[in-house]
């Protein structure tokens, strides 16, 4: 939903930043309103997943020019955990497997970091065993898998709605979801799409970044952009990821290539 | 960039304990030989028996070589460079803590062990040792109400000498290795407890060992002694300050369950380890054994080991007694340059004895941790049984973990199972722990605290907290 009035709730401008010295984002330029739904697409190494990690301050990579706002202010300051916690998420591409730690423990201590920082009262295990137990309903998750190791055992479907879970529960002003649709077969792809539907308000906004046209037919952006070489190269609505689907990426390389002249 | 999960800002957390008491001490000239004993012993006015206890290993000592069969490193130990024996010179045990030199409780205020009447840990009577003499015991006369002695070993010399001269080196005999030998020879104070027939101690007991002095090896010597029925659960925790120079550290355990007792002995081990380039720290030898005299009878070992330069470490339980039962529940913490080489030894003697070993080994910053257990069933062990499973967590790329298990069995009706895993945390699941909103430090510690949770569950619950707190500072910055 376009709203041009709508609160600017992330503006990043001029992005660059540098993995092990090597640059990837070479001047990323994006505006996310709320309500709104933006698509990055791009081809593998054109910096789309090095945007979310940036984004959400993985340690790795580093900002080496421009700027991030998350509602007004410096998010490039923050922390990871300071930036999760005011309503920045990141669903991930590949989440990893941590064993040993309780998946319902997780979702608690993360649910309750979250909850401090909107200034509401902690939930205790078995309050808070009610509130998952009704978001479980929006991935269409088994309770068992809130007994389990976090991720660990799960597979590709699993993970992604463990991630949506998380989702549901920390409620995230702007969420980022980086290939969310990638290793899902079709029936999955339907349930983790439509938890993002569900979840999706006037209030908040997603940023979808993905490979295929697929998950744009079952989650409709407001926008989407064409990301090549660390940069976006074009913008448009949702018939854009059409015409990608169509012609393929081989026109983003000439016009990159006329770019790189001028 | 946020600069929290870096891991030069994060590491070298202070080491809380480091501080020197100032006190003035009596120590005695570097150096041991035949005179040293004798003096050691004559300091304590000690009985003939515990002389030539004294006499007798030391002459052994003479003869035996340091073992080198573990996996450590350490410059040569000058044993002539060590002093043997120190004592803050308040020389009498004061029958109130109201005439105790108020530096020493102030010291162990400091360590979070208060040994004032009102600041007492309740429920937990503490025997606490200062270099190389007990201060104080707090809840003696409740103990003694119920039959139980609890106090340092020199006081248990005087008052109760023939259980001495019964039961000291009947579970580790002074030869069994080149340490205890030469504990044997010096050992100068420690705890001793006696659980009288069918009682169930009514309290935890604990000692808090502290070494104060900066060139005094500390030797002290423990005895636990519970009778047929009798129960008891004992901790040990351990401080030293911060010295740029090794210190020796050889201790002896001795645990004795007769008929259906019981004895659970947990230690919290958190000797000054070193910087992080491995200079100072505690040289941390220790010899553990518990004997399950009786049939029925249980020992029970729990320790959590995150201190010292080098542990060298082996609780054992010889099970001798019919249907008796081993356990140890081990998690030992290497950061920077430490070396542990710590297990355990289940020796299955009478039949149908069983044993259970748990040990979590986490390797962080260029450190190296190895397990060495070794599980014997002897002949007579008809239907014994023994379940070990050893995991190692790695931190980072440059840390080392081993796994050596022995078993040998001479009984054909028995089971020996044994399970081994390693795993690693990594920059990425911490990562994503943080962009759930969970701190760097709580993140670690979640993932440490699942890891160990099995071993965890054996502490007492007064110290369970504690331990998984301690193993989180002991951790900040060695992932990055």
């Amino acid at each position: 939903m376009i709203r041009p009035d709508a609160d600017l709730l992330l503006d990043i401008v001029d992005l660059h930043a540098t993995v092990a010295d090597q640059p990837i984002l070479k001047g990323v330029n994006l505006s996310i309103r709320a309500g709104e739904i933006h698509a990055v697409m791009g081809r593998n190494g054109s910096g789309k997943s090095t945007l979310s990690k940036v984004l959400a301050g993985h340690p790795a990579y580093s900002v080496t020019a421009g700027s991030v706002r998350y509602r007004g202010s410096d998010l490039l300051d923050l922390d990871p955990e300071q930036r999760a916690r005011i309503g920045l998420f990141l669903g991930f591409q590949y989440p990893v497997e941590i064993p040993g730690v309780s998946n319902l423990e997780f979702l608690r201590v993360a649910t309750n970091a979250r909850r401090g920082e909107l200034g509401k009262e902690e939930l205790d295990t078995f309050a808070f065993e009610d509130v998952v137990r009704d978001r479980l309903k929006v991935v269409q998750m088994d309770a068992a898998f809130l007994e389990r190791s976090v991720n660990e055992g799960f597979s590709g479907g699993e993970k992604k709605r463990n991630e949506i879970l998380q989702m549901a529960l920390l409620e995230p002003v702007v969420a980022i979801l980086d290939e969310t649709d990638s290793g899902l077969d079709i029936d999955a792809l339907r349930i983790v799409a439509g938890g993002v539907n569900q979840l999706a308000t006037p209030d908040n906004a997603t940023l979808l970044i993905t490979h295929y046209q697929r998950l744009l037919d079952v989650i409709t952006p407001d926008f989407v952009h064409v990301m090549a070489a660390g940069r976006i190269l074009r913008t448009g609505g949702k018939e854009l990821a059409l015409e990608l689907e169509e012609r393929g990426y081989d026109w983003v390389d000439q016009e990159l290539a006329v770019l790189e002249v001028a | 960039m946020s600069t929290t999960s870096t891991v030069s800002d994060l590491v070298s957390k202070p080491y809380q304990y480091g501080f020197v008491t100032d006190i003035e001490t009596e120590k005695i000239d570097k150096g041991l030989s035949e005179d040293v004993v004798r003096l050691i012993s004559a300091k304590k006015n000690e009985p003939a028996f515990l002389l030539a206890f004294r006499l007798k290993a030391f002459r052994q000592w003479l003869r035996m070589e340091e073992p080198q069969w573990a996996a450590v490193n350490h410059p040569e130990i000058d044993y002539q460079n060590i002093i043997y024996y120190a004592a803050p010179k308040q020389q009498e045990k004061k029958a109130s803590l109201d005439e105790v030199d108020p530096k020493l409780l102030e010291t162990f205020e400091k360590l979070g062990i208060p040994l004032s009447e009102q600041k007492r840990l309740s429920n937990v009577a503490v025997d606490a040792v200062f270099d190389s003499v007990s201060i104080a015991t707090t809840y003696r006369e409740k103990l003694a109400e119920h039959g139980v002695v609890f106090c340092s070993i020199s006081e248990a010399v005087k008052d109760h000498p023939e259980l001495i001269e019964r039961y000291l080196g009947s579970v580790v005999p002074a030869s069994d290795n080149y340490f205890t030998a030469l504990n044997s020879a010096v050992f100068s104070d420690g705890s001793f407890v006696f659980i009288p027939k069918g009682v169930e101690c009514p309290m935890e007991l604990s000692t808090y060992f502290r070494i104060n002095s900066g060139d005094t090896g500390q030797f002290e010597r423990t005895l636990i002694i519970a009778e047929e029925g009798a129960s008891v659960s004992y901790l040990e925790g351990c401080t030293a300050p911060m010295f740029d120079t090794n210190q020796l550290h050889a201790a002896v355990v001795e645990l004795v369950a007769l008929d259906d007792a019981s004895i659970k002995y947990s230690t919290v081990q958190n000797w000054y380890a070193g910087d992080e380039s491995g200079k100072g720290g505690i040289y941390n030898f220790v010899t553990k054994r518990g004997h399950c005299r009786g049939d029925r009878s249980k020992i029970s070992w729990t320790q959590v080991e995150t201190g010292s330069a080098i542990t060298w470490k082996y609780p054992s339980c010889v099970l001798q007694g019919a249907d008796s039962v081993g356990e140890f529940y081990s998690v030992a913490l290497t950061n920077n340059r430490q070396q542990a080489d710590t297990g355990t030894k289940m020796i299955h003697v009478g039949p149908r004895t069983r044993s259970t070993i748990v040990s979590k080994g986490i390797s962080a910053g260029h450190s190296s941790n190895s397990y060495r257990g070794l599980v014997q069933i002897g002949p007579k062990a008809v239907g014994a049984k023994n379940y070990s499973q050893c995991d190692s967590m790695l931190i980072g790329d440059q840390a080392a973990a081993n796994t050596y298990p022995y078993i040998r069995s001479q009984q054909p009706e028995s089971t020996v199972e044994h399970e081994a895993s390693t795993c690693r945390i990594s920059a990425d699941q911490l990562f994503y722990l943080q962009s759930r909103g969970i701190g760097f430090e709580e993140a670690v510690s979640m993932m440490v605290s699942g890891f160990c949770r099995d071993v965890f569950n054996q502490l007492p619950m007064e110290f369970a907290a504690e331990a998984d707190k301690l193993l989180a500072l002991k951790l900040e910055g060695s992932v990055g």
